[in-house]
């Protein structure tokens, strides 16, 4: 009888994960694990995060099946669990719920957070919004230009969105800021952290929130007939992707594969692949994969998504591979923006570019399996956000006829 | 005991004075400067300078330190100018302490770090994103090395951990009075003196204070109480706002002459 992997309780994931921080957030941390465990077994804490589910976010989310879409999938069945159509569109809002009223949980008034593409920023500004916390987010520069609207969003929200003008300018950057604020500033704030990343409690407890993903999918998958033959979502931190293994983790049958931003392929160096091509670290707090030079200095990631632009992953991943039991494929842009068009032509439905590394990873699995194959793709997020960048990819903006 | 703590106590005791131990990135402006702003240092009255390798993730430094290390970076600073640098210190007669981010540490390999300091003529490693509880490995390679394990108390470090990180900390313990990164503050504040005692009642033989002191008066006054004084930012300061190197080297020098003074005058 081997052992459940499901809700694995942290901090060690194998020889993954624990908290490398600071000691002045030692406290913070011991606070919000112990709040954390509380909570969890509570079952007033569910009970109000399951009616702001149903009535906020509007869980659960569906799954759809995407039969023109297939067609170039070798054939083989693909159902969408659809993120993209929660509240704030994207599986960010999922997470953010939980840690929000945990913050009011322990009494403090101030949240802070950081994003890449802004999604778990805009979730973030919601849940504050909703809950009545000072919100403050920190995005990289580069970000801020690449995601302008999302900006927007969370300003129009009441959050204060400050742009993160050190390092590479991007996730990593916005990260580190968010941890000096939250040394600073402990007393009174809450880091709402957005991945399934960080110091322990922070990988665990977002993919304890996030799982619900992958229990609903799972008994859906279940009333149409049985398991899938895999489960496909992409990872940049991993917080989808964790959140839609971790029901299925015990289903040996059932093949979990992470795809990850190659950027512009994982030989050229512009990538952030970081299972495919990085090494065991620490970064941010807990000790995973990062992408990084001989000396430990962390390089800097590339991809068209920003959502994914992250030299990191989280340590449950970093397990996961280490023990095989998920598998973790590169998809460069170019694959991404392939699946992207064709989602949109053939089905209707604009994804992320984030989740669009996903369909990427069903295109080739489908092709690899055939028409006997089923297949549940995680649509993490919806394409609003990217409608100006995949229109320059695809030469569809006035100027770009110049 | 170890080199660092008989150092202190020659300074604590026979001097009756606090110790000032200084801070400098290693490679800023470049390899070269650094090194000899370090020397310029021991020579003007550093007893202890704290060499920092740089880190392209440092988390616990605020603006000034972050963008030195940038640089510092960007100049193709490598892990074997920090120990060229430890060397050049302990010739000029101080006692060099390296303060290091966690993961270079790791990568280069722990027992293989805690080699190259002892060989270089290091005392101690201070690591300010690793924790007693999380950094087992490390106390182990140091034990085994006879090197110094510094580690930071917060005044939000409870007890319990107190306690903890007095045990596994070895030459000082290094007391942060304010909550947040590197940098100048114009008060210190009244919590230093508590974290000081609070680590002193938890069994730490010397503690040292850094995090926001700048000026004569903060060494006068830290060292009333404190067995050391740690001055970063406002010396990294004085680099990145010079014309040119010398002229970085000779107010370094002013400065630091006038922090020791300073530390003398503390308990006069």
């Amino acid at each position: 009888m081997t052992e459940s992997l499901q809700q694995a309780p942290g901090p060690f994931f194998g020889a993954f994960g624990g908290r490398f921080v600071p000691e002045a957030l030692m406290a913070a941390l011991d606070e919000l694990t112990d709040a954390y465990d509380k909570a969890r077994v509570d079952p007033a804490f569910g009970q109000e995060l399951d009616r702001l589910a149903r009535d906020y976010t509007g869980r659960p989310s569906i799954i759809t099946e995407v039969p023109r879409f297939a067609r170039h999938a070798g054939g083989a069945t693909v159902y969408l669990k659809r993120e993209d159509l929660n509240h704030t569109g994207s599986h960010k809002i999922n997470n953010v719920l939980g840690q929000a009223l945990l913050t009011k949980r322990i009494g403090k008034t101030r949240v802070i957070a950081e994003t890449g593409a802004g999604q778990h920023g805009v979730a973030t500004a919601t849940a504050a919004a909703l809950m009545d916390l000072e919100c403050v987010i920190y995005m990289g520069e580069e970000d801020t230009e690449r995601q302008a609207l999302n900006v927007a969003r969370m300003r129009l929200l009441g959050a204060e969105v400050i742009p993160v003008k050190t390092g590479t300018r991007t996730l990593r950057d916005a990260i580190n800021e968010a941890f000096r604020d939250w040394v600073t500033n402990v007393e009174t704030t809450n880091y709402v952290f957005g991945t399934a990343a960080g110091p322990h409690p922070f990988p665990a407890m977002v993919r304890d929130l996030q799982r619900v993903i992958s229990v609903e999918a799972r008994e859906q998958m279940l009333a149409l007939g049985g398991l899938p033959d895999a489960v496909l979502a992409c990872v940049g931190g991993g917080s989808n992707a964790i959140g839609s293994f971790d029901a299925f983790l015990d289903d040996d049958s059932v093949r979990l594969i992470g795809c990850e931003a190659a950027g512009d392929g994982v030989d050229t160096g512009r990538h952030a692949a970081t299972l495919t091509g990085g090494r065991s670290g620490v970064l941010h707090g807990s000790r995973s994969y990062i992408l990084q030079d001989d000396e430990g200095q962390t390089m800097p990631s590339h991809s068209i998504s920003a959502g994914l632009d992250y030299p990191g992953v989280g340590p449950q991943h970093a397990y996961l591979a280490e023990i095989g039991r998920a598998e973790y494929w590169p998809v460069t842009d170019a694959e991404a923006m392939e699946a992207f068009r064709l989602l949109s032509r053939t089905e209707g439905i604009l994804p992320a570019i984030e989740s669009s590394h996903a369909l990427a990873g069903a295109l080739t699995l489908g092709r690899e399996l055939g028409p006997d194959a089923t297949l549940l793709v995680t649509l993490s997020g919806r394409g609003d956000k990217d409608v100006e960048q995949a229109a320059r990819w695809f030469d569809m903006l006035p100027e770009d006829g110049e | 005991m170890s080199a660092l703590s008989d150092r202190l106590d020659a300074i604590n005791d026979g001097e009756g004075r606090a110790a000032l131990v200084c801070y400098l990135p290693v490679g800023f402006p470049d390899v070269d400067t650094s090194i000899r702003a370090m020397v310029a240092m021991v020579e003007a009255g550093a007893d202890i300078v704290e060499i920092g390798p740089p880190y392209s993730d440092p988390v616990l430094d605020g603006p000034v330190i972050q963008l030195a290390v940038a640089r510092a970076l960007e100049g193709g600073v490598r892990l074997a100018d920090t120990f060229a640098a430890v060397r050049a210190v302990r010739e000029a007669g101080a006692e060099p302490v390296v303060m290091s981010y966690f993961n270079p540490m790791l990568q280069h390999g722990l027992d293989r770090f805690a080699a190259d300091m002892v060989a270089a003529g290091g005392s101690g490693v201070i690591t300010p994103d690793l924790t007693p509880d999380a950094g087992e490995d490390w106390v182990a390679a140091a034990r085994a090395a006879d090197l110094d394990t510094v580690f930071l108390v917060a005044p939000s470090t409870t007890t319990e951990r107190m306690h903890m990180t007095c045990a596994a900390s070895r030459g000082f313990v290094y007391a942060t009075p304010l909550m947040g990164v590197t940098g100048e503050r114009a008060q210190v504040g009244d919590a230093a003196e508590r974290v000081v005692r609070e680590a002193r009642e938890a069994g730490a033989p010397k503690v040292c204070v850094g995090v926001g002191v700048s000026t004569r008066e903060h060494a006068a006054e830290i060292g009333r109480y404190a067995d050391g004084v740690i001055v970063g930012t406002a010396l990294v300061r004085i680099l990145a706002e010079a014309a040119t190197p010398d002229e970085g080297i000779a107010a370094l020098r002013e400065r630091v002459s006038q922090l020791a003074a300073g530390v003398r005058e503390a308990r006069a």
